[in-house]
């Protein structure tokens, strides 16, 4: 753990609801975290001005009437984009899940292949069920799908997506829980997204095999779960990370800690999921 | 003038046009609409801007309701696309309409100025459908099953219509001509049928000639309204109409209770004078006392004067818990009475105590068989004998609750894991709607008890959150009746959960702990009359002034002000000099914040209205004004005898697990768990459902406070079916598995506690309260034993749906008499909690506990019933499961120490459908084999006396666990047991197969492919 305390902006209001349980994500691996209203970041907009890791929780922002996360977003650009222009050039990491990611994709945080920062590319649209769903999913921090089982599974540093946030990772089981996840942008912007290594989380089978009907829960393009800017600060993901951070979050705890009580292994406090907030802070 | 902005997504990215169609395609083949071919349906969605906008500035508005990649937007005009049709639904006048408030929030902002109350906004959404042999007919069924007619607009135009002419700006607005005042209502020297009719049917308005609403004040041959007669006798004047109305409220059935607190008299046995402090706070009296005297600690720290119960979780908070019902709005608008349910209970946490942040949501539904053709009216016009009123389709029903139920959850950020749904025909009228909350307070607020409140002499009275309109006039006095043809449609609301989300967020993350106000309480039913004088007997007097309440729309009368039940609303006392500061963190919060009055000490409740006194009534008048209630009851017991059915023994029972697996009651509700967010707030330990098969779970767990392995256990049961035999008995039975659904999941005994919530059926009928009185009963028998005190409940008692069947016929429909047991208990360590499915190959299989001949009111029984072609009434028995509650105790203590110490692998708790079904989750939860051999279970003392597999398998005696076990711990296991009844009967296997065999011979041959999919099909895909 670094001995720095990155602060950490933690935006709520307006029908955001997974601040505190984020805040405590953070909270866990030594940030500085500040749970903020969005009418107290405009009263006093300096909070951004030196703020390292800015972070967008999950919810449903204005009961994501007119679209998720677009009312919000519109309040954030209308009120703050010279905070949020500066911000995005100095050495700073972002975060947004689920309704945080929508908003940060309406903000523009996510160019592809260019330094084009606020401009909307990509767009997180209807489930293809067109229905809300809260399930448990796995993700491969990789652009290539493994065939099977006992192939030997490739690190994510050594295809690089370069992504800060998820370093050392290389599958995640996590839930989601979205009414509008399923990634899309036209044919030419998904070009260039594989092409500048921006995909960094797509949804897998729990082989690792390419997903496979409910596997990929919302019928995103390409089975995108995450994406990031082409510097690799700001992240945007569909899944909740903060929600399997401890390992009796997990869906499947009471069978995990079976197999290992057989085993005489301890569970584990944590689980993979609390690395994504680690890299962040260990960034500074 | 008014301008319409319209948004439609790109080619191939909109997936609900696939969905509508997929869903109309099967109502088709379901016949629920007539037969066509739908090739296609696209969405559009719409808003009109009643505002004079320049034109430039629309087209800057209409940028900010599009996302760019993904839609394309037209100004005042239409996509005009070739179709057959195209169909448009949008709000009546009056009814909340979310999106339409965020687009209008938005269009402030970026003009930077607030619309007037003559200017609005308004969402539709239209649908443009090709298909063949489509009609304007089958288009008008189409609109009735997307949209409700009740609270929504449909137009239809035709293919070249659209294509001509489009959709125009679409503007419901609420318009109120009359200048509204008070006025004097004579009651004093009126006939005696006039004030009948007044009580009855409400006041006559001068202006309409329309009576304006039930007030109910007629029960008992009249006696309420004869009351308020002589008050006012002696007062020497007649009330104003707002006087009546609020009493009304005030002692309607709904908030009043009447019923519990009446005096219960019967023939048989000893009258009970109010079988509410008899028998629920009875029983959590003597087990206080009983506490007290074994000096063990007493952890209620506020039960049953609240919004809420509240309990001591740990040193630093306390937890809170509600369950409430919907019922009768949800039969009128399902969406709308579901989410104004689950909205309106999360302000019974905020509202507990100083205020608490939900954190856990439960609900219960019953209803009708979804698939059911069966038609009902609420009205027959007396004149052309023409069918009117026609009652929603149980499945228009079902899936409206279920959607109103996930966005009120959802949109909250409150996790909705708790829960599951039963089915009968007796719910076809009317669904039950159950909706609960559980809430998180620390115990000390800027150095305050939290758990207690009081309004001062001189406190400000303030109202917080959404603005007042005519919606849910009446709804106290409703739902304190039958329904019938008489139910206003303005008894309908549809919650706002962000406004709502803004309100609590307000509360308890600032003005809470800021220490900005000294009581609190929500505005539910009665609206601001019962929040208010509620209120003003902690400071013993309030006077309010109701032109200050802020309206939705300009010309409500001083009545509908003071008793409007619009939703998402605060009452709150606030010392004078603290009330800067609560403005100002209300405004922060974008949440309207007004002061209407003040509290006092003047033992009056006061209202006034341009500048007159409209409302001066004493407060004990007030609140206890309404004598007892004396009520006859009878209990019959010739009414329950049903013989023991005669049923064919057969060799093999595969096909009737599976069916029984494939039953309503039974099956996997995942449907309903996926679209609940059950996960927020990240608190979640154990599931809605368990396993790699994802079986239902009968307990759920979640911790409060993240940084502590210290959780809550929920657990909720019903068993309708038992009232068919003997009340007592389905309430004892519904204690019993609350209580055992929470052991198996870890919880302990001695942190655990119940909520009540009664829902009877024509409750002015003697029999039913005789029903009553023995559920109560043993409410008081079976907690006590358990030491499981009530902390909160609530009661439903007209639960009856009076109208015509398809043929004309008068239908009255009881509901089942059905009492909701909700559980909340602690443990200490969730890392220890259980679930029910198997976990490793190899593992011995028990059952705990003894299994008797108790298929009464059985799954079973139903379904041999339904089966028969020869009956055409329900298959019942005689033999109703009954509890030995000393016993269970006993057993109970036992397998909590087992949990506790690690012997188990899993543990399931033996419920609807016997341990045939537990067996058969518990493998489907794992996705394991498992070989079961009875002989040793026939032979033991756990189920000697019953001799035919069918009755082992399916009996629903209680008490019981089935429970896998580490073959390595099997003689530390078996040793705990001691003298509980049990039998190893089998082992979890590593193949696909699933058998259950007596003498060596298998009765059922399965595999876990075949029982997986008999529990999941039944109800995949709604």
């Amino acid at each position: 753990m670094s001995e720095f305390k990155p602060k950490t902006l933690i935006m709520s209001g307006y029908g955001i609801n997974c601040e505190r349980e984020t805040a405590h994500a953070f909270d866990l691996v030594g940030a500085k975290t500040q749970i903020v209203h969005i009418t107290d970041i405009i009263e006093n907009k300096f909070l951004i001005d030196d703020c390292n890791i800015l972070v967008f929780p999950g919810g449903f922002s204005m009961g994501d009437d007119t679209g998720s996360g677009l009312a919000y977003a519109n309040i954030v650009r209308d009120n703050l984009s010279e905070q949020i222009e500066k911000f995005i050039e100095r050495d700073t990491l972002a975060i947004g899940i689920c309704n945080g990611f929508q908003i940060m994709s309406h903000l523009g945080f996510f160019p592809i292949g260019d330094k084009n920062y606020g401009t909307s590319k990509t767009a997180l649209t209807f489930n293809s069920s067109a229905r809300y769903r809260d399930l448990w999913v796995y993700l491969s921090n990789n652009q290539e799908y493994i065939e099977s089982e006992d192939q030997e599974y490739v690190k994510s540093e050594e295809l690089g997506t370069g992504c800060v946030w998820t370093k050392n990772i290389s599958r995640l089981h996590l839930p989601i829980a979205h009414g509008e996840g399923r990634f899309y942008a036209p044919e030419n912007i998904m070009e260039q997204l594989r092409s500048s290594n921006q995909i960094v989380l797509k949804y897998i089978n729990k082989d690792g095999s390419k997903a496979i009907g409910d596997a990929n829960p919302n019928g995103s393009l390409d089975d995108i779960a995450g994406i990031c800017d082409p510097s690799g600060r700001f992240f945007g993901l569909m899944p909740h990370p903060e929600r399997a951070i401890y390992s009796v979050q997990n869906e499947f705890f009471t069978l995990d800690r079976e197999y290992r009580s057989r085993m005489d292994i301890d569970m584990p406090k944590f689980t993979d999921c609390l690395t994504i907030f680690d890299n962040a802070v260990n960034y500074f | 003038m008014a301008n319409r902005i319209e948004v439609k997504y790109k080619l191939g990215i909109d997936s609900r046009g696939e969905v509508i169609k997929n869903k109309l395609i099967s109502l088709m083949e379901e016949g629920a609409i007539p037969q066509a071919n739908i090739n296609s349906v696209d969405v559009v969605d719409s808003y009109t801007i009643n505002k004079n906008v320049p034109k430039e500035t629309l087209k800057l508005i209409a940028e900010s309701l599009t996302n760019p990649v993904s839609q394309i937007y037209q100004i005042d005009d239409s996509f005009k696309e070739n179709c057959d049709f195209a169909l448009e639904i949008g709000f009546k006048p009056g009814v909340t309409d979310n999106v339409a408030t965020t687009a209008r929030k938005g269009i402030e902002a970026k003009l930077n100025e607030l619309f007037d109350t003559n200017e609005s906004v308004h969402s539709t959404r239209y649908l443009l459908i090709n298909g063949q042999e489509l009609n304007q007919n089958i288009l008008n069924s189409i609109g009735n099953i997307l949209a409700n007619p009740l609270i929504e607009n449909i137009v239809v135009k035709s293919g070249n219509d659209f294509l001509n002419n489009g959709f125009l700006p679409y503007v419901p607005q609420v318009i109120l001509e009359n200048k509204p005042t008070a006025m004097v209502v004579p009651i004093r020297d009126i006939s005696e049928s006039e004030l009948k009719l007044i009580a009855k049917q409400g006041i006559l308005d001068p202006i309409t000639k329309i009576r304006r609403g039930p007030l109910a004040l007629d029960v008992d041959e009249g006696i309420p309204i004869k009351i308020i007669q002589q008050h006012f006798e002696k007062l020497k004047r007649d009330p104003t109409d707002v006087e009546l109305e609020c009493l009304a409220q005030t002692w309607s059935e709904h908030c009043k209770h009447t019923i519990f607190a009446a005096n219960l008299d019967d023939e048989l046995s000893a009258t009970v004078n109010n079988i509410y402090k008899t028998f629920i706070r009875g029983a959590t009296n003597k087990i206080r006392t009983s506490w007290k005297n074994r000096q063990k600690e007493d952890y209620l720290l506020s039960v049953f004067k609240d919004n809420s119960g509240i309990i001591k979780f740990n040193e630093e908070y306390a937890i809170t818990v509600k369950v409430e019902t919907h019922n009768s709005p949800s039969a009128l608008d399902p969406y709308g009475g579901a989410i104004t349910g689950i909205v309106g209970v999360d302000r019974d946490a905020v509202g507990a105590g100083l205020g608490a942040m939900p954190y856990n949501h439960r609900f219960f539904f019953c209803f009708a068989d979804p698939k059911s053709k069966r038609q009902l009216f609420k009205n027959k016009n007396q004149e052309s004998g023409l069918l009117e009123q026609k009652i929603l389709s149980p499945r228009s029903i079902m899936d409206g609750v279920i959607e109103g139920v996930k966005d009120g959850g959802n949109k909250s950020g409150i996790p909705t894991p708790q829960g599951s749904a039963f089915f009968h025909d007796s719910f076809s009228g009317k669904p039950l709607v159950f909706v609960g909350v559980d809430g998180i307070l620390p115990l000390k607020s800027a150095n305050r008890n939290s758990w207690e409140k009081k309004a001062k002499s001189g406190d400000l009275v303030v109202m917080l959150g959404g603005r007042v309109g005519l919606d849910g006039i009446h709804g106290a006095t409703f739902s304190s009746e039958s329904m019938d043809s008489g139910s206003p449609a303005s008894a309908v609301q549809i919650g706002d959960p962000i406004t709502q989300k803004k309100s609590s967020d307000a509360i308890v993350k600032e003005l809470r702990d800021k220490n900005l106000y000294t009581s609190i309480t929500d505005n539910g039913a009665g609206g601001l009359s019962c929040s208010v004088y509620e209120m003003a007997k902690e400071s013993g007097g309030a006077n309010i002034d109701l032109n200050k309440v802020p309206l939705k729309y300009p010309g409500m009368r001083p009545d509908q002000i003071l008793i409007s039940e619009s939703q998402e609303r605060f009452t709150f006392s606030v010392p004078k000099n603290k009330i800067v500061e609560f403005m100002k963190i209300s405004k922060k919060h974008d949440v309207e914040a007004t002061v209407i009055g003040e509290f006092n000490d003047s033992k009056k409740a006061v209202a006034s209205f341009n500048g007159e006194l409209v409302l001066d009534l004493d407060l004990d008048f007030f609140h206890d004004g309404l004598p007892q209630r004396n009520l006859k009851t009878t209990w019959t017991p010739d009414l329950y005898k049903h013989e023991e059915p005669f049923i064919k023994e057969q060799n093999d029972l595969t096909n009737t697990l599976n069916s029984m697996l494939s039953r309503l009651n039974i099956c996997s509700k995942e449907f309903i768990y996926e679209q609940f967010d059950h996960e927020v707030q990240g608190g979640s330990v154990i599931k809605p459902m368990v396993g790699k098969g994802k079986v239902d779970s009968d307990a759920t767990i979640t911790r409060p406070v993240l940084s502590s392995m210290k959780g809550v256990v929920s657990t909720q049961s019903l068993y309708p079916r038992y009232s068919l035999i003997d009340t007592y008995h389905m309430a004892s039975c519904a204690i019993d598995t609350a209580v055992r659904n929470m052991i198996a999941a870890g919880a302990k005994l001695d942190r655990m506690v119940l909520l009540d919530n009664f829902c009877w059926c024509s409750s002015d009928e003697p029999e039913r309260l005789g029903q009553l009185k023995r559920a109560a009963k043993a409410c008081f028998d079976y907690a006590t034993v358990y030491q499981t005190p009530f902390v909160s409940g609530k009661d439903s008692m007209f639960n009856t749906f009076k109208g015509f069947d398809e043929n004309g016929n008068t239908v009255k429909i009881d509901a089942l008499p059905a009492l909701l047991i909700s559980g909340q208990s602690i443990i200490p360590d969730v890392r220890k909690c259980q679930t029910l499915e198997a976990k490793v190959p190899g593992d011995l299989v028990y059952i705990i506990n003894s299994t008797k001949k108790e298929l009464g009111g059985s799954e079973y029984h139903a379904m041999i019933g339904e089966s028969d072609p020869n009956r055409n009434r329900e298959f019942v028995g005689g033999i109703v499961p009954s509890v030995n509650a000393t016993f269970a105790l006993e057993v109970y203590r036992t397998v909590e120490n087992i949990i506790e110490s690690g012997l188990v692998a899993s543990c399931a708790s033996v419920g609807v459908g016997g341990i045939g079904v537990t067996l058969a989750k518990i493998a489907i939860g794992g996705q394991l084999g498992m070989q079961i051999e009875l002989d040793s279970l026939l032979c033991s003392p756990a189920a000697y006396l019953v001799k035919r597999i069918d009755h082992v398998l399916f009996s629903e005696s209680q008490s019981r666990f089935v429970v896998t076990v580490d073959p390595e711990k099997k003689y530390l296991f078996e040793n705990k047991l001691n003298k509980i009844p049990y039998a190893c009967i089998g082992f979890v296997s590593e193949n696909n197969s699933f058998t259950i065999s007596k003498s060596d011979k298998k009765i059922i041959d399965s595999s876990i492919n075949d029982l997986s999919e008999a529990y999941k099909k039944t109800l995949r895909g709604y």
